[in-house]
């Protein structure tokens, strides 16, 4: 490795801009002609809209147009999509209801956009539309998954009777049953994954430029995938064709999962900047409305039993989930809790058999969809908040049932499609116990004791699927789109690189690491090489960033390319020194013949692929290649997670004491950063397990819709992290990387949970723990032993 | 409409705005100065965060009128020429931003705290200090540690000023 190449620490090339307050994101821009919308939201959770007076709002001033649902279907403009088809047991394709951009005749969730209101200034739109007059005929609505299915509940979608999105599932549900029957001991949790709001701090925003004399559209928006963006705006939403449409996401501020999606107010805005004949539409969501729109994440519901042999080996396990999917479906919501979720309900574990069936229902909530680890935190959750569970009811200590069950020969194929291509689970449980003293946590729970405070010590052991792909096996599981991803390497006739990737930065640090890859091949420094992204003006068709697969996918693309460059300028190279092409060599920026004086510089062997005076008979100018990479399977990044707790009976209150991560990603390009994604996963899953819940009251009202309800995570909340990694390469892509961005958000919550279970020695305690649960416990655990 | 007169990094502006014109808008909307972020509508996020009058201010808690006459330093002021101020620096040394979003109000926030409790910050007391400044992305772990380190680099400078 050089300096700058695979494995080093190199320092972010984008922080100057950061931290001298240059970034660019979406709101920073501002264009000739920028008009303001601002949209018409409804406060009811179910109602049917009666009419829209918006008389007096027009004659407002600054109004240039105010438009509803009606108007935009009128036009043509499509129905918003789930891109994931899955099929329920007896066979039947999903129950899709419609999505209109604006509500046309019902409103099903507090926040369901009705109208919008465009107005030369932000503050005469908002005024105006405080003045649009929306008649509702309030309805009954369901907030909660099991109250949805009950019968006598209200209908939400014509398409979906009893609310019944579809009714999956995975496995063999014969050999599962059979397992149970002799089993020797039987494990039962119930546990409910609470619902989160992704809230990455940069609000969601768009800037919807409209060019009439070319008839062309300009969308800059804050977006994890722009081409995704693209292709759906076009070819679905019929908002314009692709190459009338242009779509940049500029610096984005974080997205984990929430800034997917193609959303009703980017849609409306480029439809509306046309038909108000405006030159530019701009939104910007305030947090309540980032509260109420973006989508959600989790909500699960789950029964499970896990079945035991006499030697503590797990025969079977049986999962009945209800996952509540919202008001409307969202683009990717069929596949988080089905194929991400059930696919990894083996865990780190060989389980022979395994049958799950998932439910998925409308609500009059929020819809819900993909947030940071995607079906994978609620699987982990489920897995080994059972494996703890199961320990203790055993009797056993919970690192020993995880060893007795682990898997350890690869590659190890699941009863749940996944088929696990490398790991070492013995190696990051060893490291996990090692840097958390587990051995002595017996001393640290007396000293806590001693001072009347609880004390409790909790693991996990996880596994999840990252990179998602291949394109053809997702096809077969019902994915609109392939999941490959695209690079191009140019090369410069001065030799710098410009790397043009379809992956999408929003905080990853892509500008670092994929140069890094360029370094490391070349030995140049980084920088001479610029990573282009996020325009599709300027990069070729990509899938952007989600599902930690930036460097899984992203990166492979970049290495094929980088293969093509390098055998190409090899070729000119040993032409220029009439020497034979095996024999030449690229390093430290030179070109030299292996084994004697002869050499060129690289910028040397990059003007001549330009000038094209001296290149071999036949051989095409210039220097650039492409590349598309399509994996060969998921990857598995897996690892450790161990966290202690101490607790104030009197209060509630919990205290994360330590936190150690032991995780294997496969080959790191830069720890650097890599530790920073694990650090920020962790600050996310221990939130979840600890404050964070979207809580709705019975009538559908958010009641966690700002900043003073919802707890986001502060710096006093949590302790330092103490992160390390294992390391077995993946087979599957030639850098042998595994994905880092997610396991934080998934390893943790059950560590946590399993934690405070620990401390409190039993198991009622629903998530999050806050002071109020905590405390609750407390109380209910000290009446268990007085009954005892 | 009202109008207000200050010092914006170093220069003085003047303008007639909207009596309701929050400092953020003004910097932002008025000056172009959009380093300063907004993340919330109920000021805990700390995006806005400014100096006015050398002191940290959540600039989207402020109406503009209300800094009429001051002194109001932004992210894009803290150090200028080009030039890093050594928190800044200490951010991008010990990876203490993601996506950037919060970064600017997390600098302005962290040179407040070294300038009202000195260079000398221990862990806990900087992350109870960070109580109005929310990253989703970093988990504070290395904010935590970029703040202990910019902290110590402008000791220093103190000290030598102080000489
Ligand atoms: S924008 Fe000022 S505190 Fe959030
Ligand atoms: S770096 Fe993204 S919110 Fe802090």
């Amino acid at each position: 490795m050089g300096v700058e190449g695979i494995g080093a620490r190199v320092l972010r090339k984008e922080d100057k801009r950061f931290i001298t307050g240059k970034g660019r994101y979406t709101d920073d821009h501002n264009v000739q002609g920028q008009h303001y919308a601002v949209f018409v939201r409804s406060p009811h959770a179910y109602a049917k809209i009666k009419k829209i007076n918006i008389k007096n709002a027009m004659k407002m001033p600054g109004i240039v147009g105010i438009f509803d649902g009606k108007q935009l279907t009128g036009d043509g403009i499509g129905n918003i999509i789930c891109g994931w088809m899955v099929h329920s047991k007896d066979g039947s394709p999903m129950n899709m209801g419609a999505w209109s951009a604006l509500a046309t005749e019902y409103v099903r969730y507090v926040g369901d956009a009705v109208a919008v209101v465009v107005g030369e200034t932000l503050a005469q739109a908002q005024a105006a539309a405080e003045a649009v007059d929306v008649d509702y005929k309030v309805l009954k609505g369901v907030v909660s998954a099991e109250e949805a299915m009950a019968s006598g509940a209200p209908q939400l979608h014509p398409e979906a009777a009893n609310n019944i999105i579809f009714d999956w599932e995975i496995g063999d549900e014969a050999a599962t049953d059979a397992a149970f029957e002799s089993a020797a001991n039987v494990v039962e949790i119930d546990i409910r994954n609470n619902r989160l709001v992704p809230n990455p701090m940069e609000p969601r925003a768009a800037l919807a430029q409209y060019d009439a004399a070319e008839d062309h559209f300009t969308l800059h928006t804050t977006s994890q995938n722009p081409h995704v963006a693209r292709l759906v705006l076009s070819a679905f939403y019929q908002v314009a064709p692709e190459n009338k449409l242009r779509v940049i996401a500029p610096d984005v501020g974080g997205g984990f999962g929430a800034k997917i999606y193609i959303y009703p107010e980017e849609i409306v805005c480029l439809w509306a900047a046309k038909k108000a004949g405006v030159e530019a539409i701009k939104w910007t969501a305030d947090r309540g409305e980032a509260f109420l729109t973006d989508a959600h994440g989790r909500d699960h519901v789950s029964k499970a039993r896990m079945a035991f042999d006499a030697n503590n080996k797990i025969v079977g396990l049986k999962v009945e989930t209800l996952a509540n999917l919202g008001a409307y479906m969202s683009l990717f919501s069929s596949s988080v809790p089905t194929y991400l979720y059930a696919t990894l309900l083996s865990g780190q574990y060989n389980i022979p058999n395994i049958h799950a069936n998932v439910k998925t229902v409308y609500t009059n909530t929020v819809p819900v969809d993909a947030y940071r680890g995607a079906g994978r935190p609620e699987a982990t959750y489920l897995v080994e908040r059972m494996m703890t569970t199961a320990a203790r009811q055993l009797g056993i200590d919970p690192a020993e049932l995880r060893r007795t069950n682990f898997v350890r020969e690869f590659p190890h194929q699941t009863p749940v499609i996944m088929c696990y291509d490398a790991g070492d689970f013995d190696a990051s449980l060893d490291a996990a116990m090692k840097a958390s003293d587990y051995a002595n946590f017996g001393k640290r729970k007396a000293k806590s004791e001693k001072k009347g405070m609880m004390r409790g010590i909790g693991m996990s052991c996880y596994i999840e699927a990252c990179g998602i792909a291949p394109s053809a096996a997702v096809g077969s599981l019902g994915a609109g789109v392939g999941l490959w991803e695209s690079a191009e390497v140019r090369v410069n006739p001065v030799g710098t690189v410009e790397v043009l990737t379809g992956s999408h930065s929003h905080g990853q640090g892509h500008e670092t690491t994929f140069a890094q890859l360029v370094s490391d091949r070349f030995g140049l420094p980084s920088e001479n090489i610029q990573i282009v992204h996020g325009d599709t003006d300027k990069v070729q068709f990509g899938m952007g960033t989600y599902g930690s697969r930036s460097g899984a996918v992203g990166m492979s693309a970049i290495e094929k390319a980088l293969d093509k460059v390098e055998a190409k300028a090899k070729k000119i190279a040993a032409h220029m020194l009439e020497a034979a092409e095996g024999d030449i060599e690229i390093k430290d920026g030179e070109v030299s013949v292996k084994g004697t004086d002869k050499k060129l510089g690289w910028h040397e062997v990059c003007l001549g692929a330009y000038t094209g005076h001296n290149l071999p008979e036949g051989m095409e100018p210039g220097l650039k290649e492409g590349a598309f990479y399509d994996p060969t399977n998921f990857t598995f990044p897996a690892g450790c997670y161990i966290c202690e707790v101490e607790i104030d009976p009197n209060t509630g209150v919990t205290s994360i004491e330590q936190f150690v991560a032991a995780d294997d990603f496969g080959k790191i390009i830069n720890p650097m950063i890599v530790e920073g994604q694990v650090h920020g996963g962790l600050a996310q899953g221990i939130g979840q397990a600890l404050m964070e819940n979207a809580t709705y009251d019975a009538d559908g009202q958010l009641l966690a819709a700002s900043y003073m309800d919802y707890q986001m995570p502060r710096a006093a909340d949590l302790p330092n992290f103490q992160v390390s990694t294992t390391e077995t390469l993946c087979p599957g892509n030639p850098l042998g990387i595994k994905g880092c961005g997610e396991a934080g958000a998934i390893g943790s919550p059950p560590a946590v949970i399993n934690a405070i279970t620990d401390a409190l020695g039993h198991n009622e305690l629903a998530m999050p723990a806050t002071p109020q649960n905590v405390w609750a416990a407390v109380q209910a655990g000290g009446m268990k032993d007085a009954a005892e | 409409m009202a109008k207000v007169e200050m010092t914006v990094n170093g220069r003085s502006v003047a303008a007639d705005v909207e009596d309701r014109t929050l400092l953020v808008e003004f910097l932002r909307e008025g000056r172009n100065l959009t380093g300063t972020h907004v993340g919330c509508d109920t000021s805990q996020c700390g995006a806005c965060v400014v100096h006015v009058d050398g002191k940290a201010v959540k600039s989207c808690t402020m109406l503009a009128a209300q800094a009429s006459g001051s002194e109001v330093t932004t992210i894009e002021g803290l150090a200028g020429n080009g030039a890093l101020h050594p928190m800044q620096e200490a951010f991008r040394d010990n990876h203490g931003l993601q996506c950037g979003f919060c970064t600017p109000g997390m600098i302005m926030s962290a040179v407040d705290m070294v300038n009202r409790l000195g260079p000398k910050l221990d862990e806990a007391t900087i992350r109870s200090e960070l109580e109005g400044n929310i990253c989703r992305c970093t988990g504070y772990h290395n904010i935590v540690k970029s703040i202990a380190a910019g902290a110590k680099t402008m000791g220093k400078g103190m000290k030598k000023a102080a000489e």
